[in-house]
């Protein structure tokens, strides 16, 4: 089968999964802003989003195509790295110079994955467990009902100093997230073949603004609570 | 002004495939900054031999960059600091006095070390001999004219033709890929109307072969396009992916 024995087939599959990611971020993260306009406004479009959603079918669905994007992305991740420290050898260079216009990132991508991955586990104890899973389920997992995901969400985030530490620990996924997209959205539009002369350097830019938009969109939520919590802290 | 320095160069030596490497600093005095790299490596084996010592295994023929023998990585960067050179081009300008020059082969599973500075590179031939050719009758001699090629397309074919094949790209990789050489090779013949007529086979055929012969997955780090000496662009990546995907699918 191409897509595992071809070099390019695997880094299809690589491009192909996380691209749907980001896309699957994207929405994730509009959901999420929400939150900060319901609690400005008083509306409540972030329970209404979760009601909808909830544990229904296509719901569901949705999660387990995710789920198995994450897997073939995460495993592919390790196939494709072990195939190339193999390929490099165990040679090493004396002296490693770094080159001029190679991004940081785009040497640590593995790296970068399994921060995320390491939040991605916390966050589905905080979040999925206390919502599609107990609703799933009828499992109390924890004080709230789980289709005030809002409640969930508040809580967690400013419950006094361990509200902090949750909003800093989120910070620190969106950042390492952040470098990983940096590279990784330019980079699988490049495998796609989306990419000449001219359209390097756009996919460039477009990559930086994709990753910036996808993070910034969490990043809105958490500072904002942050503030909120630091702000009932002081007054 | 260039002028006479004095450097230490610190060489990987090696007795064989099968040998353990080690490094050897030697002292050079009294080196010309207008001579090349080369040059300052001829002058150093001068001395050992008549130290009565084994001189130094290096790669090179033309000495013009064209050929792409002289594999070197050179303070870290293959054919050495300076940008869109071969070694046999840099000069002892980009050093100096007291400098201490640190020189090693190309390190990469897919190109064994022979001796010392000397790397087997057969695989890009068996890459080349896989698809990197186009099929013609011999016989008569078409008219130069007569399949018109736009500028543009002729300037960028030229441009990935330039590779010369020296594996600084593969070298630099942290992935130990080929894929801007191949990317090059497949690129060279694609753009061109007498190369479009075997390009899926091509692009299936050398990216099989490079896969067989143990270089790694492209993830467009960009090391390569930045190490290489012909400055062959990184989009000719994407043009060999967009022929592979596009000649899969179609199967
Ligand atoms: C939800 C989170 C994630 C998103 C949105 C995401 C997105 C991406 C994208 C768009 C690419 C580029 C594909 C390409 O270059 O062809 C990529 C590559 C990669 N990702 Fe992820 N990824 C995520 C999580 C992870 C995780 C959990 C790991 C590993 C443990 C990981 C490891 C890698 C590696 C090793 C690459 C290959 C680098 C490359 O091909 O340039 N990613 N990711
Ligand atoms: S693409 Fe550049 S670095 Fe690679 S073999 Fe050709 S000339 Fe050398
Ligand atoms: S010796 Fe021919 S390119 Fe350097």
């Amino acid at each position: 089968m191409w897509l595992k024995d071809s070099s390019i087939g695997r880094k299809f599959i690589m491009s192909i999964t996380g691209l749907f990611l980001v896309l699957f971020l994207l929405f994730h993260g509009s959901m999420n802003i929400c939150l900060v306009i319901d609690d400005l406004f008083g509306t409540a479009g972030y329970n209404w989003i979760c009601e909808m959603l909830g544990a229904n079918w296509y719901a569901i669905i949705g999660t387990l195509v995710l789920a198995l994007g994450v897997v073939v992305h995460f495993c592919y991740a390790f196939y494709l790295t072990i195939q190339n420290r193999r390929a490099r050898g165990n040679d090493r260079y004396a002296i490693e110079a770094r080159q001029e216009g190679v991004d940081w990132a785009s040497k640590n991508m593995l790296v970068l994955g399994i921060i995320v991955i390491g939040f991605l586990c916390l966050h589905f104890y905080n979040m999925w467990w206390k919502m599609q899973f107990a609703e799933l389920t009828g499992i109390h997992t924890s004080m709230f009902d789980p289709a005030d995901g809002s409640a969930i969400v508040k809580a967690l985030f400013t419950d006094g100093w361990c509200g902090i530490i949750y909003c800093l620990l989120y910070i620190v996924w969106l950042v390492a997230l952040w470098f990983h997209l940096s590279h990784g959205i330019w980079s699988a539009l490049h495998t796609l073949g989306w990419s000449n002369l001219i359209w390097l350097k756009r996919i460039k830019v477009i990559g930086t603004i994709f990753a910036t938009l996808t993070v910034g969109l969490f990043m809105v939520v958490d500072v904002y609570f942050l503030g909120v919590n630091i702000c009932s802290m002081i007054g | 002004m260039d002028n006479y320095i004095n450097i230490k160069v610190r060489v990987w030596r090696q007795a064989g495939p099968k040998a353990q490497g080690h490094f050897e600093t030697y002292e050079l005095n009294h080196i010309f900054q207008g001579a090349s790299f080369l040059e300052m490596i001829d002058i150093l084996n001068e001395q050992l031999i008549a130290e009565h010592k084994d001189p130094i295994a290096f790669d090179h023929d033309c000495r013009e960059g064209i050929c792409g023998m002289c594999s070197m990585y050179v303070n870290g960067h293959p054919h050495g600091p300076d940008s869109a050179i071969t070694t046999c081009q840099l000069h002892m300008r980009k050093f100096h006095d007291g400098e201490t020059i640190t020189v090693e082969p190309w390190r990469s599973r897919a190109f064994p070390v022979i001796k010392d500075l000397m790397v087997d590179r057969q695989a890009y031939d068996k890459i080349m001999q896989a698809g990197g050719f186009v099929s013609v009758n011999t016989g008569g001699v078409p008219d130069a004219n007569a399949i018109a090629i736009p500028k543009p397309v002729a300037d960028e074919a030229m441009d990935a033709a330039s590779c010369i094949g020296c594996g600084a790209c593969a070298a630099a990789c942290k992935n130990g890929s080929a894929m801007l050489f191949v990317a090059a090779k497949v690129s060279q013949l694609a753009l061109l109307p007498q190369g479009k007529i075997e390009a899926a086979t091509r692009a299936k055929n050398m990216l099989a072969k490079m896969d067989e012969l143990g270089f790694g997955n492209c993830t467009n780090t960009g090391a390569c396009a930045a190490e290489c000496p012909k400055s062959v662009s990184l989009a000719n990546i994407a043009r060999l992916n967009r022929e592979y995907l596009c000649a899969k699918f179609k199967d």
